[in-house]
This record gives C-alpha cells, sequence and structure tokens, in this order.
C-alpha cells in the first residue's frame, strides 16, 4: 500500500469529523440559498454544495497556523478552516456581528485567527498573495504552509502562472488547489482550457496530482503528503481536485439547460455525493451506523438554525462606520 | 524658504535623490529585519537607475531579490507577505507598468484592511517612477499618479527633493498600509541637502518650499523645480510667488493649501499627469471649494498635455509644463 493509500485509511475520529464538517457546509449552504431565494439576504452569493470534500479534504490537512487563500465561491473554504457559522451568517448579513464588520460580505470573509487570508471575488487574484504568504513563513522561519484554493476557471489568469513561477523558484512553501467543478461560471471548462490542465504547473517543476474530489479521504491523503513535503522544504505543489458545482454560479443562477442537462446534474448527486460516499465508506467499515450519521447530520442542523437565529437577530452597523477601517 | 522636514539645525550633507533613496533604504533593511525589496534587477544591476546600487552586498540575495519579469506576481507576492508579517518594497521600474499591477494595488492591497473589517493590513511599499522628457516614448513616460491616488486605501507620496525622498520613503516602510511612492525619473541626479542621522517625514504635511505673496503655485514631484525656476523669473517681473508642495497627495495637507491660497489670493497647480480628470484638477478644487471667497481669480492649471508622450524631443518637450509657461500663467493671473 503507498503511503498516500495508506493515509486514507483514516480512523473512525477523523472520519466522523469530516463527515460533520462537510454536513455542516453543506447545511449552510442550504441556509444561504434559502436567505437569498427568502429576500432576507442581498447581493452575491456561490455556494460550495456538491464540492464539500475538497475544502474538508485540504483543510483537514492543515493546521490553524497554515494560511489559506479563498474564491468567491468561499463559504466552505472558511468553515473547514475553523470558522463559526454564526459570524458568518452575521457577515452574509452585513451585520455588525460579521467576520468584517459587514464591510466584507459573502465574497470577502477573511479569518485571520485562523489563518484564513480571506476570500476573493477577483478569479485568480489570490495566487500572488498566497505566494506571498509562502514566502513570508520561510522568511520568518516558520515551517507554516500556505495553500492558495482557485477554480479551474482561473487557469485563465495570467497572474497564477506568474506566481507559479515564482513559488517554483524560490522552492515556497505553498499548494495551489485547482478545484475543477467542470465550469467557468455558465461554460465548459473544456471550451475554455486547451491542453492538460496538470502539464502546466508540471511545467514549473511543480509537484503535481490529481484527486477525485468527491472523496474526502483521498482529498485529505493527498493533500497530507504534499503540505508534509512543503513542510519539510519540499517546494511547491500542485492538487487538481475534480469536482461538481451542485447549483448555479451563484444563487440567482437556477434555470441552467442551455449550458448543462439535468441528467448530469442529477448523476453527480445519485453516484457522486461527497457525503454519501463518506457515508457509506463508513458504515461499510462499521465505522459508524447509519443512526450515528443521522445524529450529526442533526446535531449540524441544530448548529445551523441557532448560528442563523443569532445572525438574523445581530444589529446591522452604525452607517458612521462606513468611513472606518479604510486606513489602519 | 522653510524646509519643514528639517526642524533642528542638524547638520547636512549634499546627496543625489538616488543616494538619498538607497540610504533610506539601507536604513530602513538594517532597522528591520522583516523589510525586503523585490524587483527586477534590483540586486546586482542595482534597478535600471541604479538607485538600489550596493544593498545587495551589504543585505544579500535573500532581502534583495531579483525577480522575473512579473510585475503583478511580485506585487501580489507583496501583498501576501505583507498581510503575514513582513514590510515589502516592491521595485516597479517604470510607472507606466503600474497598469501590470493594479488588481494586485487598487483591488487587493487597497481594500484588504476595509474589506476584512481591520483584522488584516498590508505594510506594502511600492516605489515607481514618473516623468516624461527622458525620450522613452509613450510607454516609459507616463505620470499616473492619479490612478493609484484615486483609490481608497492607498497612500500616495511624491517626493521632490533629496532630503523629502529620504524621509518620505522610510515613513513609507514603516506605515502600516499601502504606500505608493512614485520618484520622478528625471530627478535621480538632482542634489540637495539631506540632514545627517535619524529622518523620517509625516505624511499629509505639505512644505512651502518658497514663500510668497501674490501667487501661490502648487507644484509636485520635478514640478516642484520648474515652480521654483518660475518663482525666480517673476520675481524679477516683481511678483511674488509662493510654492507649496503636498508632498503627500494621499493623505492631502488640504489646510495648508487652502491657506496659501487665501492668503495670495491667487493660485496655480502645476502637476505632470495628464490635464484631463489628473491630480491637479483635484488639487484645484481643494482650492477652489476652500479658498474660493479669497481668490481674485480662478485656480489655473499647467499639466501635461493630453496625449501619449510622443518620441521626437520637439514633440515631447511640448507636452510638459515649464517654467515659461508657468510664469506666463501667473503673469496672466496677476494681470501682467
Amino acid at each position: 500500500m503507498s503511503a498516500t493509500a495508506a493515509r486514507a485509511e483514516i480512523g473512525a475520529e477523523p472520519a466522523l469529523e469530516m463527515y460533520r464538517k462537510m454536513n455542516t457546509i453543506r447545511l449552510f449552504e442550504e441556509q444561504a440559498n434559502d436567505l437569498y431565494r427568502s429576500a432576507k439576504m442581498t447581493g452575491l452569493t456561490h455556494l460550495y454544495i456538491g464540492e464539500e470534500a475538497v475544502a474538508v479534504g485540504v483543510c483537514s490537512a492543515l493546521r490553524r497556523t497554515d494560511w489559506i487563500t479563498s474564491t468567491h465561491r468561499g463559504h466552505g473554504h472558511c468553515l473547514a478552516k475553523g470558522a463559526e457559522p454564526s459570524r458568518m451568517f452575521a457577515e452574509l448579513l452585513g451585520k455588525e456581528a460579521g467576520y468584517c464588520r459587514g464591510k466584507g460580505g459573502s465574497m470577502h470573509i477573511a479569518d485571520h485567527a485562523n489563518g484564513n487570508l480571506g476570500a476573493n471575488a477577483i478569479v485568480g487574484g489570490s495566487a500572488g498573495i498566497a505566494t506571498g504568504a509562502a514566502f513570508s513563513a520561510k522568511r520568518r522561519g516558520t515551517d507554516e504552509v500556505a495553500v492558495c484554493f482557485f477554480g479551474e476557471g482561473a487557469l485563465g489568469q495570467g497572474l497564477v502562472y506568474e506566481a507559479m513561477n515564482l513559488a517554483a523558484l524560490w522552492s515556497l512553501p505553498v499548494v495551489y488547489v485547482c478545484e475543477n467543478n467542470q465550469y467557468n461560471e455558465y461554460t465548459h471548462y473544456l471550451e475554455a482550457t486547451a491542453g492538460e490542465i496538470c502539464a502546466r504547473p508540471r511545467a514549473f517543476g511543480i509537484e503535481t496530482v490529481e484527486v477525485d474530489g468527491q472523496d474526502v479521504r483521498a482529498v485529505y491523503a493527498e493533500t497530507a503528503e504534499l503540505v508534509d513535503r512543503a513542510r519539510a522544504s519540499g517546494g511547491p505543489a500542485f492538487l487538481l481536485a475534480n469536482t461538481y458545482r451542485y447549483l448555479g454560479h451563484h444563487v440567482g443562477d437556477v434555470d441552467r439547460a442551455y449550458y448543462r442537462s439535468k441528467e448530469e446534474e442529477e448523476l453527480w448527486r445519485t453516484d457522486r455525493d461527497p457525503l454519501a460516499l463518506l457515508g457509506g465508506w463508513l458504515e461499510e467499515r462499521r465505522l459508524a451506523r447509519s443512526e450515528d450519521l443521522r445524529r450529526i447530520a442533526e446535531e449540524a442542523q441544530d448548529e445551523i438554525e441557532r448560528a442563523l437565529e443569532f445572525a438574523l437577530a445581530a444589529p446591522f452597523p452604525d452607517p458612521a462606520q462606513a468611513s472606518e477601517d479604510v486606513y489602519r | 524658504m522653510s524646509t519643514g522636514n528639517v526642524e533642528t539645525v542638524a547638520a547636512t550633507r549634499t546627496l543625489t535623490f538616488a543616494r538619498a533613496i538607497n540610504e533610506a533604504l539601507a536604513e530602513e533593511l538594517r532597522r528591520d529585519h522583516t523589510v525586503f525589496v523585490i524587483g527586477e534587477d534590483v540586486a546586482e544591476a542595482g534597478t535600471a537607475f541604479k538607485v538600489l546600487a550596493g544593498l545587495v552586498e551589504e543585505f544579500g540575495p535573500e532581502r534583495i531579490l531579483d525577480s522575473p519579469i512579473s510585475e503583478a506576481g511580485i506585487t501580489g507576492l507583496g501583498v501576501g507577505a505583507a498581510m503575514t508579517g513582513m514590510r515589502p518594497v516592491v521595485d516597479i521600474m517604470f510607472g507606466d507598468f503600474l497598469t501590470l499591477v493594479m488588481d494586485q494595488l487598487a483591488n487587493q492591497a487597497a481594500k484588504t484592511h476595509y474589506m476584512s473589517g481591520g483584522k488584516l493590513n498590508v505594510p506594502m511599499t511600492l516605489r515607481t517612477t514618473m516623468g516624461a522628457t527622458r525620450r522613452s516614448a509613450a510607454q516609459h513616460s507616463q505620470s499616473l499618479h492619479a490612478w493609484v491616488a484615486h483609490v481608497p486605501g492607498l497612500k500616495v507620496v511624491l517626493p521632490s527633493t533629496p532630503a523629502d525622498a529620504k524621509g518620505l520613503l522610510k515613513t513609507a516602510i514603516r506605515d502600516d498600509n499601502p504606500v505608493v511612492v512614485i520618484e520622478d525619473k528625471m530627478d535621480y541626479a538632482v542634489t540637495g541637502e539631506v540632514p545627517e542621522g535619524e529622518l523620517t517625514i509625516p505624511f499629509g504635511v505639505a512644505d512651502v518650499k518658497r514663500e510668497g505673496e501674490d501667487v501661490t503655485i502648487v507644484a509636485t514631484s520635478s514640478m516642484v523645480r520648474v515652480a521654483l525656476a518660475a518663482a525666480e523669473q517673476l520675481e524679477s517681473d516683481g511678483i511674488s510667488a509662493e510654492v507649496v508642495d503636498p508632498r503627500t497627495l494621499v493623505p492631502l495637507d488640504r489646510e495648508a493649501l487652502v491657506r496659501s491660497a487665501q492668503k495670495t489670493g491667487r493660485a496655480i497647480v502645476v502637476d505632470e499627469g495628464y490635464r484631463s480628470y489628473g491630480a491637479s484638477a483635484e488639487l484645484a478644487a481643494v482650492i477652489g471649494e476652500g479658498a474660493f471667497w479669497g481668490l481674485d481669480g480662478p485656480v489655473r492649471r499647467c499639466a501635461a498635455m493630453d496625449v501619449p508622450v510622443p518620441f521626437s524631443p520637439p514633440l515631447e518637450d511640448a507636452t510638459v509644463p515649464t517654467p515659461e509657461l508657468v510664469a506666463l500663467t501667473a503673469r496672466e493671473l496677476c494681470g501682467r
């Protein structure tokens, strides 16, 4: 058995923790969708449902002191890195209790205490930032690692390649995690991506691995290898996680028939659901019974409901705060 | 002549602009181990303008980093390093290349502190250049300071003397916000008196470079020298001109501009950015709003012609303000 395969043989406790986190993310996102559809939430929100195994698998391989940069579809990364749903909902609703005091919103949640340098609404916009965090980690003499999450749409941005070149040149401890959810907004990635995705990081001499992004154990195992390697001064890595965005590009993208079929969506939901896959594995290995899994889901539901209550009741910021925080 | 930055009668030396900048960087690199310099050919070459010559010898290639030709990449790296405990000084050779780093500056560095509700900050300095008449043509000659001054969250510094260049750069490196320092590349060989010892200059404090009674000339960067030359010419006509240098566009010392304009009753703004929608427009508006009832006439502007900077010397020279143009404008304003 390879080292990576051995790592995927995780015990009951970490597996159940991953199951719990994926449930929290799914329920958080379903609730965010409801908030938008019931007009309780304004603005833009991009949901992560279907992709939970990537954030949870990757972040389970990180320490609290490791850094991540996230994307416009960033709620999953934020929760997986340790953020509280209550303060995230508060941010989504523009409340003062939110992680950014209501100034960031859904696309800009940052949680410095847990190493989250922020979601980024410019596609590929955080590639330099994550690389800089890795540079800083190395220069400050720490063994911190930085993870840069981005979607396959960011493969069209030049900055990503500038950053990978710098990371490879200077052997920086950064792992680029490309979440290929198949669609650049409303366009299938194959219509926008020439050649092989993995050939691109490999051209820089970057260690590159492709993984089933619906299998949280595999994502965790591959990431752990790459993170350990980076931590031990082995240099940068690239993880291509193949996954699927169950819902639209954003909450308002409801009628999707013009760019993809209902059958395709249904196939991923029934055959490739990350929660069902891990739940099935847990039961098959007799690490959990179905009632254990149901209880975890119910506890997550309770947590989300309490978090939402907190956020709905929380006050909006005073308008006078609009001019605060421009400069430190 | 007042030099607001030199409070005590400190001993001075004559330094070039380039040497003063080099000294500022060396002192901050010695003082704070989190400071590093990154840019294209900043190490062995000491930059295309030789401003950083010698730094890599003292501080080594770990702190004076030659980078690939990736302006956006190194600026992004600077933002991430600054967010996590470092104080990068990013060197962007020509101000024209601000176009290449604009997302990292305007959407990332400038907004990080605000978007995070004050939790994250970006103590990064970005040094770049401005200024025409180097015969470098349209893509190496622009003065784009208005582009960055337009984005809340960035501070913008335009030094006009070696002493200001040193003191303002040291303040920039110690600032907890992203600061864009723009030097006129035609100034690097200009000499001036620089105080011995520690020198930092606070942001948002304009400096009266020459006192006068009849007309206020607000000038930025190398246009301060143009304004001072114009003031000399005007003196022989019996016009006493006051030259005020804001030194930082953001934050801007509005009170100093308004105070001087109210005192003289006339104001001209001289700036090498494009005239339309440029820094000269904002400075003129500040004076107009603040000193309107004390003015004898409209605020006048001398700025770069609204054309891509041409190569041919007589064409290029026609696009930037000259002492003659500024003096002529002042005489018109004074009814002479």
